[in-house]
C-alpha cells in the first residue's frame, strides 16, 4: 500500500505549542552490474565473501577506479531530485572496523555530486534536498554469542565483504520536514522515483534503502533544537513510529526541564522507542581528506544533457496524467496505487481506445493488483467492458463478473461473455413494469418514499431486482422511481 | 667497477651473442659472494630467475621476438606487488602475506623480457632515508660497506651498485629513488607524477608516490622508462598518454637550452657537493646551454609541508593493517586490543612516529593549522617552479647536501635524517619529473650526485641534460 497519499494521519499530535523538525539521510544502493571502484559483482544473496577482489578487500597496493555506470545513475537521482549536477570530488572517512576493509570509506564530502535539489508531497508540500551524494558501503558484520548483538562482548564475529565497495547515494534532505506523516510521504516518495529511473530497487527489507532520521523539537516560532539522530529505522511504518515516539521523548525532557544532548539512538522496534547508541562525545574523528587515488569528477554538460533527456517521466507527472484521464484526485490512494504499480500508461491506453477511464481506474485497482505493468487483459478488451457499463448494457455487479473472466481468461469479448451469461440488460419498458409493480404492492413504502423517507426505497428496489433477477440496472431503476414521484 | 649496462644485455642477448643465463648466473654469483654484507634483498628469486632467463634464451633460439629488455637481470623494490612472491615493505606487519597480483610495472618489465632477481629491501613502508629502518636489518653501501646506501630505496640501489642486478626498480615519495641513487653513484629517476603507473605499489604517501628506474646509465634509465612509463587504466591518476620517446633524444645535446641556477639555494651542503655543482653547470655552459639564476623562495618551505602531508597521507593508507585480513595478527581480548597488539608489534619506531604525526595533522581543530597550510604551501611551491620555468627549461641542483654517511650516524636524531631530502623533496610536492645523475666524487672518494629538476612531462629535455652531463663528468 502507498504511504504518499493525502489518506487519514497517523501522525500524533504534539502538545500544543510544540513543532518538531525532522530531516533525513537516505542511503540507496544503486542498481549496478559492479562494485563502486572495482569490477567484482554488486549482487545481493550471494555467498559470503565470494564477490570480492584486492580492491574490495583494500589489499596493498590496489587502486580505486570509478565505475561510470554508478556515476550515470547517481546523476539520473540526482535530476530527478530536481538537483544541481557540479564537478565533485571523493574524500576519505577515517575509521577503524572490521567491516571496513581499507579502514576508510571512499565518499563524497564538502564537493557532492547532486545539490540544491527538492521532493513535492501531497498539498504541494516542498521538501528540499540538500545533496545526494556518491560512497561505498561497508561489508557487513555478524556477531555471535553475547548478549547485545554487538561486537562488543560476543565470543566472535564474522565479516562478510560481498557488500564493500557497493556503490550508495546518500540523499540528505534539508530539515524541512514538520511530521511523521509528512517523513514516511518523503520515503515512499523517494522510492517511487528510485525504481522509476532505475537506480535502485530501493528494498528496506534487503537494506538496498535505509533511512537515518533527525528529529529535534522547538516551540513554534523558537530557533532549532538540537536533534538526535535515529538508526534502525527499517520499514516506512517505523520511520513514522520512530519520529513521533522521539519527538514526544524530546519534548517530555524539555518539558521537565532537561536539556537534550546531540546524539545517536537506536530504535527498538520490538519496543517500540528509541534507545541512546552513542554520544557526540565518543563520536569518531573521521580525519576527512582529499582522496588521493582519485581525480574530481567532472561530468561534461553533454553527458548530463543526454541523462536528462533519457530521464523517464516521473511519479509527480504521471499522477497528474492519471488525474486528468480519470478525473480522480491526484492525491487519491487509487491514483497513487496505480502509478506505484506502473499501469497508469495501460489506463491511458484503455482511455485511448475508447473505454471509460474514470471506470478503468476502478477496475484496475480493484482486480489488477496481481498484474504488473502491462495487465494480461489488452486494453481493448477491457474498453468494451468500461462502454457495457456506462451504457448501462450491464449492470456494475455484472461488470464485475465479466471482469473477473477477462482476468481469469487473459482477456475475451465484454459483451459475448454478457450474452452468454444471460446479462443482456432488460427493455427499458419491462423495467418500467416491474417498477410499476413494485409500487402497487408495497404502497406504504411508497408514501413514506414520498414524503421524504429515502431509506423507504429500498424495499422497492428490492423487489424490482428480484423480479428481475437482478437482471435490472440499478441507476435505471431509480431513473424510473425518481419519475415516477414527480 | 664496470658492470655490463641494461642496453649493452639486451642486445647482446637479443641477437643471441650472449644468453639471458649466462648473463643471470654472473649477476647470481656477484650476489652469492657479496650479499652477506650488502643485505640489498629481502628475497632472492633464483629458481624463478632461472627460469625465465632459460625461457628467453629458448625464444631467442627459436627466433620468436623478445622484449627490449630480454635477459635483463632487474631487482624490485620490496614494496611492488608479486603475484605469489611475498612483498613485505620491510615491515613485520605484512609477515606472511602473498599478493595475488602484479604491480603494473612488473608486468610490463615481464613482458619486455626482463628476469627479476629478487625483491629488495627498503626504510620500513619507504619511510626513511638510509634504510636503517628495514624490520629485516639494514643494507649497506656497497662502495663503502661502513655506510649507509641512502633510502628508502636503498637495497634497489645497492643492488644495482654491486652488480647483483643491471637495474632495479624504487619508489620516490620525498627523493627514495634519487637521494640512494646519489649516495650509491647511479642515476636514478623520479618520473612526473602520473607517468609510472602506482597500481600494485603498495601506498606510502599516494599523492607523492613514483616509481622510477636505478640504472648505471642514463640510457639504461631511458630504455627502462619506456618500458614502464605510459598510461594505466588501473590507476586512475596516471596520465592519459603512451610512454615518452627518451632513448631517441639522448644525443641532441644541451644547445640552446636554458639551466635554472637557484641563486637562494638551502645551506647545509658539504662543500665538495657545491663544486660539483659549479662544475656541472660549466660542462652544460661549454656544450651551449645559457645559466639562468632564479630564485625558488618557498623551496625550504617544502620539508615542513612534506613532513605534514606524507604522513597524513600514510595514516590513511597504512590503517589497513589492522590484523583483520592478511599479515600479522596479534590475538588479544579484544578487537581494540587486538588492533593496538598487532600495530604496536608490527610496525616500527620511524613508521609509528608518522602514523602519530600524520593522525595528528588531520584531527579536528588542527586540521587547518597543519595539513591545511601543507597543501597551501604545496600550491605556493608549484606557483614559484612555474615562475621559475618561464625563465628556464631544467633547474639544476645537488641531490643531496652530503655524500653516503655512516650507518648510525643520524639514527637518533630524525630531523637531521629528514633533511638528507631537502632538495628532492619539492619535486614530489608539486608533481614535477626529476633525476640524479652521478657527478664526480666528493668527501672520502664518495659520488656526489646532480639533480636535475624539470616541469611536469619534461622528461625529454630532463634526460637531454642528464645524458650531457654523463658525457661530459
Amino acid at each position: 500500500m502507498s504511504n504518499a497519499t493525502s489518506a487519514p494521519s497517523n501522525s500524533v499530535a504534539l502538545p500544543d505549542g510544540w513543532e518538531m523538525v525532522v530531516g533525513l539521510e537516505v542511503h540507496v544502493e544503486l542498481d549496478t552490474k559492479t562494485k563502486l571502484f572495482s569490477a567484482s559483482p554488486n549482487r545481493f544473496g550471494d555467498d559470503p565473501n565470494t564477490n570480492i577482489d584486492p580492491v574490495t578487500l583494500g589489499l596493498p597496493g590496489a587502486l580505486p577506479v570509478l565505475n561510470r555506470r554508478a556515476v550515470e545513475l547517481a546523476i539520473r537521482l540526482g535530476l530527478a531530485l530536481n538537483c544541481t549536477v557540479q564537478a565533485s570530488t571523493f574524500h576519505r572517512k577515517n575509521y577503524f572496523y572490521p567491516d571496513l576493509p581499507k579502514a576508510y570509506q571512499i565518499s563524497q564530502y564538502d564537493q557532492p555530486i547532486n545539490v540544491n535539489g527538492y521532493l513535492m508531497l501531497p498539498g504541494d508540500v516542498k521538501i528540499g534536498i540538500e545533496r545526494a551524494h556518491l560512497e561505498e558501503d561497508t561489508g557487513k558484520s555478524t556477531h555471535f554469542g553475547g548478549s547485545s548483538g554487538r561486537i562488543h562482548g560476543s565470543d566472535y564475529s564474522l565479516v562478510d565483504f560481498n557488500r564493500a565497495g557497493v556503490p550508495l547515494v546518500e540523499i540528505v534532505s534539508k530539515p524541512d520536514i514538520r511530521n511523521s506523516d509528512q517523513a514516511r510521504q518523503y520515503v515512499a516518495e523517494l522510492r517511487s522515483i528510485l525504481l522509476a529511473v532505475g537506480a535502485s530497487d530501493a528494498k528496506m527489507e534487503e537494506g538496498s534503502m535505509r533511512v537515518d532520521v533527525n528529529v529535534s523539537v522547538r516551540r513554534t516560532g523558537e530557533p532549532f533544537g538540537t536533534r538526535c539522530e535515529i538508526k534502525n529505522v527499517n520499514s516506512i511504518r517505523a520511520v513514522g513510529k520512530a519520529i513521533d515516539y522521539e519527538a514526544r521523548r524530546q519534548i517530555d525532557v524539555l518539558e521537565s526541564g532537561g536539556v537534550i544532548r546531540q546524539e545517536t539512538r537506536h530504535w527498538d522496534d520490538a519496543e517500540g522507542r528509541t534507545h541512546t547508541l552513542r554520544t557526540k562525545e565518543d563520536a569518531d574523528d573521521y580525519r576527512y581528506f582529499l582522496e588521493p587515488d582519485l581525480v574530481l569528477l567532472d561530468p561534461d554538460t553533454e553527458w548530463v544533457d543526454a541523462i536528462r533527456a533519457s530521464l523517464p517521466m516521473l511519479p509527480a507527472e504521471r499522477r497528474a496524467r492519471l488525474s486528468t484521464i480519470t478525473g480522480a484526485n491526484k492525491e487519491s490512494e487509487a491514483v497513487y496505487v496505480i502509478v506505484e504499480r506502473g499501469q497508469d500508461d495501460y489506463i491511458a491506453t484503455v482511455a485511448d481506445a475508447g473505454g471509460d477511464a474514470s471506470r478503468a481506474l476502478v477496475y484496475v485497482t480493484q482486480a489488477f493488483a496481481e498484474e504488473g505493468s502491462t495487465p494480461r487483459v489488452p486494453a481493448a478488451d477491457l474498453a468494451r467492458l468500461t462502454i457495457l457499463e456506462r451504457d448501462a448494457k450491464v449492470t456494475a455487479t455484472q461488470a464485475k463478473t465479466i471482469l473477473s473472466e477477462l482476468v481469469a481468461n487473459g482477456g475475451g469479448d465484454a459483451a459475448k461473455i454478457a450474452a452468454e451469461k444471460g446479462f443482456e440488460a432488460l427493455d427499458t419498458s419491462a423495467v418500467e413494469q416491474m417498477v410499476d409493480d413494485a409500487i402497487a404492492a408495497q404502497p406504504d413504502a411508497w408514501a413514506k418514499y414520498c414524503a421524504g423517507e429515502e431509506k423507504a426505497l429500498g424495499a422497492i428496489v428490492g423487489a424490482v431486482m428480484k423480479a428481475s433477477k437482478g437482471k435490472a440496472d440499478g441507476k435505471v431503476v431509480t431513473a424510473i422511481l425518481l419519475s415516477r414521484k414527480g | 667497477m664496470a658492470f655490463q649496462t641494461a642496453v649493452d644485455i639486451a642486445k647482446q642477448v637479443a641477437s643471441g651473442s650472449l644468453s639471458a643465463t649466462t648473463v643471470l648466473e654472473e649477476h647470481l654469483s656477484r650476489i652469492t659472494e657479496r650479499e652477506g654484507e650488502v643485505h640489498a634483498f629481502n628475497l632472492v628469486t633464483t629458481e624463478s630467475a632461472r627460469a625465465t632467463a632459460q625461457a628467453i634464451d629458448e625464444s631467442v633460439a627459436k627466433g620468436r621476438p623478445v622484449g627490449p629488455l630480454a635477459g635483463v637481470p632487474i631487482a624490485l623494490k620490496d614494496n611492488m606487488c608479486t603475484r605469489g612472491v611475498p612483498t613485505t615493505c620491510s615491515s613485520k606487519i605484512l609477515e606472511g602475506w602473498k599478493p595475488p597480483y602484479d604491480a603494473t610495472v612488473v608486468t610490463r618489465l615481464a613482458a619486455a623480457g626482463a628476469v627479476f632477481v629478487g625483491k629488495t629491501n627498503l626504510d620500513e613502508f619507504a619511510m626513511g632515508s638510509s634504510t636503517e629502518n628495514s624490520a629485516f636489518g639494514p643494507t649497506r653501501n656497497p662502495l663503502d660497506t661502513s655506510r649507509v646506501p641512502g633510502g628508502s630505496s636503498g637495497g634497489s640501489a645497492a643492488a644495482v651498485a654491486a652488480g647483483f642486478s643491471a637495474a632495479s626498480l624504487g619508489s620516490d615519495t620525498g627523493g627514495s629513488i634519487r637521494q640512494p641513487a646519489a649516495l650509491c653513484g647511479l642515476v636514478g629517476v623520479k618520473p612526473t607524477y602520473g607517468v609510472v603507473s602506482r597500481q600494485g605499489l603498495v601506498a606510502f604517501a599516494s599523492s607523492l608516490d613514483q616509481i622510477g628506474p636505478f640504472t648505471h646509465t642514463v640510457a639504461d634509465a631511458a630504455l627502462l622508462m619506456e618500458v614502464i612509463a605510459g598510461h594505466d587504466e588501473n590507476d586512475s591518476t596516471s596520465l592519459p598518454q603512451p610512454a615518452p620517446s627518451l632513448t631517441a633524444v639522448l644525443d641532441r645535446g644541451v644547445k640552446g637550452m636554458r639551466i635554472g641556477r637557484i641563486t637562494d639555494l638551502p645551506e647545509g651542503c658539504e662543500p665538495e657537493v657545491l663544486t660539483r655543482l659549479d662544475e656541472a653547470f660549466e660542462t652544460l655552459r661549454r656544450a651551449g646551454a645559457t645559466i639562468v639564476d632564479i630564485t625558488l623562495p618557498s623551496l625550504s618551505y617544502g620539508l615542513t609541508a612534506y613532513y605534514l602531508v606524507a604522513p597524513a597521507e600514510a595514516s590513511s593508507n597504512l590503517a589497513r593493517y589492522d590484523g583483520v585480513r592478511y599479515g600479522l595478527r596479534v590475538d588479544a581480548p579484544d578487537l581494540n586490543a587486538m588492533y593496538a597488539a598487532t600495530r604496536s608489534q608490527g610496525f616500527g619506531p620511524e613508521v609509528k612516529r608518522r602514523i602519530m604525526l600524520g593522525t595528528y595533522a588531520l584531527s579536528a581543530g588542527y586540521f587547518d593549522a597543519y595539513y591545511g597550510k601543507a597543501l597551501k604551501v604545496r600550491r605556493l611551491l608549484a606557483d614559484d617552479f612555474s615562475r621559475a620555468y618561464s625563465s628556464c627549461d631544467v633547474i639544476l641542483t645537488p641531490t643531496s647536501p652530503t655524500v653516503a654517511f655512516k650507518l648510525g650516524e643520524k639514527t637518533n636524531d630524525p630531523l637531521t635524517m629528514y633533511l638528507c631530502d631537502v632538495f628532492t623533496i619539492p619535486t614530489n610536492l608539486v608533481g614535477h619529473a626529476a633525476m640524479s645523475v652521478p657527478f664526480g666524487k666528493g668527501a672520502h672518494d664518495l659520488p656526489v650526485g646532480v639533480q636535475v629538476l624539470a616541469p611536469a612531462l619534461g622528461e625529454e629535455q630532463m634526460f637531454m641534460v642528464a645524458a650531457e652531463l654523463e658525457r661530459g663528468r
